[in-house]
């Protein structure tokens, strides 16, 4: 168990790539999805926070990445608790049928890494460290599920940081 | 213990009995109720679930089975549910894990999900045969169960809280080996009265699925709707939860609602 160490949270940024606009119906069955998933990300075990664009359900109209990128950038307490929605639920259909909406990343589109308690990363930060793991590898500042780092790790790296920015 | 040690333990037939046991049920499973199944003395039993546990192949914990706690309450049991590692042996050796994994890797890099799963649905309409698509969520079970999934009937409520559910799912499975209409009726209010979804405790593909989860998931789901057949009254779908193999099985007429 990757426990959430001297109250630290994981932070989670993703971003993808539409095959066509948003209101084109090629990708109307994922808009259809985004309500329900969004709502069982909301009630998930460990869920702390989710990027939403002020007065909207959710930050597709956001596009900080590209015109066509939409991001998704979350708080979780665990990388469990995060690994368990993404593949553990509704969200994991929205996966499957990827290849259906989004055009496939050569280069890493998710990243996560630690950050403290209470912190709300920032769009910037977010893209910041995607820049990070995409030019330097996995790293306790900015890895993958696969390569995962622990809170404590980032820590003693000196990583877990950005709470003077709150 | 070195993974052919490890199997040999279950070379005692009253071992391999209580393993099986264990294993079938999901839960936890205490020393009285593995000996009255098993047909042996309890201290018997005992002595073999510990053997099981030592080899690693079942994991042991301590609850009070009736509920009570504090003073008075007695002593907890002894509890037994089956370990999640993996045992294998091969003859001469091979090594089709990492071939898996490799050509998962590669997939997922290449993008080539749409590719895999026709193969995938194309395997199962061959393992198939001529047979007719599936007509039931029995027959859907026992095609299954053949194939390692270990298949159970359960009411098909809001997908939530399946621990909660474990009781009513032990007891849905006796009822659909032939017990009694009570034990009906309890499953139906554990679950909310729903009609009943085959869900599966074994992922088949469970060490790539868990690095390649999409993909190989995705992969799996076309080799079950494959394997029972798009014109038949049981449909697959996903409805992943932790734990179990992410797809559920129900009668096409659950779903004009």
């Amino acid at each position: 168990m990757t426990a959430s160490a001297h109250g630290a949270h994981l932070a989670e940024l993703n971003i993808a790539t539409l095959l066509h606009p948003l209101d084109d119906p090629r990708i109307a069955p994922f808009v259809e999805l985004l309500d329900p998933v969004n709502a069982s990300a909301d009630g998930a075990p460990g869920f702390v926070w989710r990027l939403v664009e002020e007065g909207a359900d959710d930050a597709t109209a956001l596009r900080p990445a590209g015109e066509d990128v939409i991001v998704n950038l979350s708080v979780w307490e665990t990388q469990e608790a995060l690994w368990d929605f993404t593949y553990r639920s509704g969200h994991l259909e929205v996966m499957r049928r990827r290849r259906e909406w989004f055009e496939r990343h050569v280069k890493a589109h998710m990243v996560l890494w630690w950050v403290p308690a209470g912190h709300l990363p920032t769009v910037g930060e977010a893209l910041e460290r995607l820049a990070d793991l995409q030019s330097h590898g996995p790293s306790p500042r900015a890895f993958t599920f696969t390569s995962s780092y622990t809170a404590a790790e980032a820590e003693a790296a000196g990583h877990l940081e950005a709470a003077q920015l709150t | 213990m070195k993974d052919i040690d490890a199997i040999a333990v279950l070379q005692d037939p009253v071992r391999r009995r209580l393993y099986e046991y264990v294993a079938a049920h999901g839960r936890e499973v205490g020393r009285n109720e593995a000996a009255e199944a098993s047909g042996v003395a309890r201290n018997l039993a005992a002595h073999h679930l510990d053997k099981l546990t030592e080899a690693g192949l079942l994991e042991s914990g301590s609850r009070r089975l009736t509920g009570r706690s504090g003073p008075g309450a007695g002593r907890p049991a002894k509890v037994y549910t089956r370990a999640q590692v993996e045992r294998s042996v091969s003859l001469p050796a091979r090594d089709y894990r990492t071939a898996a994994e490799l050509l998962a890797e590669a997939a997922e890099q290449a993008g080539l999900d749409a590719g895999l799963c026709a193969a995938a649905r194309r395997r199962g309409e061959a393992l198939r045969g001529a047979t007719a698509p599936c007509g039931s969520l029995e027959e859907a079970m026992e095609v299954l169960a053949g194939r390692g999934y270990e298949p159970h009937l359960e009411g098909a409520g809001d997908g939530g809280a399946p621990r909660a559910e474990d009781a009513g799912v032990a007891r849905a499975e006796d009822h659909a080996a032939g017990a009694g209409a009570d034990v009906q009726a309890d499953a139906e209010q554990t679950a909310g009265a729903a009609a009943p979804v085959v869900r599966m405790r074994n992922c088949p593909f469970h060490a790539v699925a868990e690095r390649f989860p999409p993909l190989v998931c995705g992969m799996n789901l076309a080799l079950l709707e494959g394997l029972l057949g798009a014109d038949g009254p049981v449909r697959a779908r996903m409805d992943a939860r932790p734990g179990e193999c992410c797809v559920v099985l129900e009668t096409s007429k659950n779903n004009d609602h």
